[in-house]
């Protein structure tokens, strides 16, 4: 079933007894969306293709700026002004001609959310808004497609894996967004360029575990990072009774965009 | 007071227990209109901070926003 340009190819995931020939199968057969093709994406996107991960697709609508090249690695010099898309499907295809590569010029919002993640076994939030992460989660929720939320600022991290109905959502953390301007954004308060490294390898980490169905996933606990102390805490996190989508008594029932909470960690300004 | 605040030893000076929102005061939490807060494994409701006593012994997590990643929406509509 391997050509044996695969069977070299991958030859450190099939040594592997967690993986093997079928866990490799099982990452060609996979289909992971990332939405964000910025600071958490580009690790996710490039990671994802060197494992072999058959079909990616990628959304963003914006095009590659110099300021994005601190930490958007999939990027590169001369990229500055091609769509990111663009510019992450051609490493993504050049890493790795056995994947799939669906590319989405597009924001994301309630319009279009439920049908961009609908194809994918697995769906990677790494995204900069709280508007785009609450409607990911929402989204996520409601069609129960297993997520990796992720989020970053100045020095710090987290990241949890989201199993519909199962365990805890992001809403059952944070019940509404905050207002816009609220919290300081990257473009404001600074990243530094390895940081969303850490955080969008460990959600790609977790994609690659749920199409293996291998070890344990990020569920219900909070994996918080913080760089300067180079230290890494999970806080456990049972869900929430009265988590307004996936509680008992939900109120959020449709997809709506959260305008106010828009323009969170803008990091092209 | 001898509390556990993001998993590390933390005091309160004097008091022998305060409500939440007290205690965001006292250990000056930043963000503190938005933060959420665990207190021993259960995410309390914003409602319920001034009625929620903290005490001796208890853990209590600060749980911030953060964004991150890549613009996905439009520009236009911030
Ligand atoms: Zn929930």
């Amino acid at each position: 079933m391997f050509t044996e340009e695969q069977i070299e190819r991958y030859s450190r995931h099939i040594i592997l007894k967690e993986v093997g020939g079928k866990g490799q199968k099982k990452l060609l057969d996979g289909k992971v969306m990332v939405i964000g093709a910025g600071g958490l994406g580009a690790p996710i996107a490039l990671y994802l293709a060197a494992a072999g991960v058959g079909t990616i697709g990628i959304a963003d609508a914006d095009v590659v700026d110099l300021s994005n090249l601190q930490r958007q690695v999939i990027h590169f010099t001369p990229d500055v002004g091609k769509p990111k898309v663009e510019s992450a499907r051609e490493k993504m295809e050049a890493i790795n001609p056995d994947v799939k590569v669906r590319t989405y010029r597009e924001w994301i919002s309630a319009a279009n959310i439920a049908r961009i993640i609908a194809d994918y076994d697995f769906a990677i939030d790494g995204t900069d808004n709280f508007a785009a992460k609450f409607l990911i989660n929402d989204a996520c929720v409601m069609a129960g497609k297993p997520y990796s939320h992720g989020g970053i600022l100045q020095f710090v991290g987290q990241t949890l894996t989201v199993l519909p109905g199962q365990s805890t959502c992001y809403r059952c953390i944070f019940p509404s967004p905050p207002p816009k301007d609220a919290i300081p954004t990257c473009s404001q308060a600074g990243v530094i360029g390895v940081l969303p490294g850490v955080i969008g390898t460990i959600q790609a980490t977790e994609a690659i575990k749920f199409l293996l169905g291998k070890g344990e996933l990020l569920a219900n606990r909070l994996l918080m990072y913080d760089a300067l102390e180079m230290n890494f805490r999970k806080v456990r996190i049972n869900r929430n009774q009265k988590c307004p989508v996936c509680g008992e008594n939900p109120t959020v029932t449709e997809l709506v965009d959260e305008l106010d909470a828009l323009n969170v960690c803008d990091l092209e300004k | 007071m001898n509390l556990t605040v993001n998993g590390k030893p933390s005091t309160v000076d004097g008091k022998e227990s305060v409500n939440v929102t007290e205690l965001l005061v006292e250990l000056k939490v930043p963000q503190a209109e938005y933060v959420t807060v665990e207190l021993n494994g259960e995410v309390l409701e914003r409602e319920a901070f001034d009625a929620t006593v903290v005490r001796e012994g208890d853990a209590v997590e600060f749980l911030y926003f953060m964004g991150g990643g890549n613009s996905t929406f439009p520009k236009g509509a911030k």
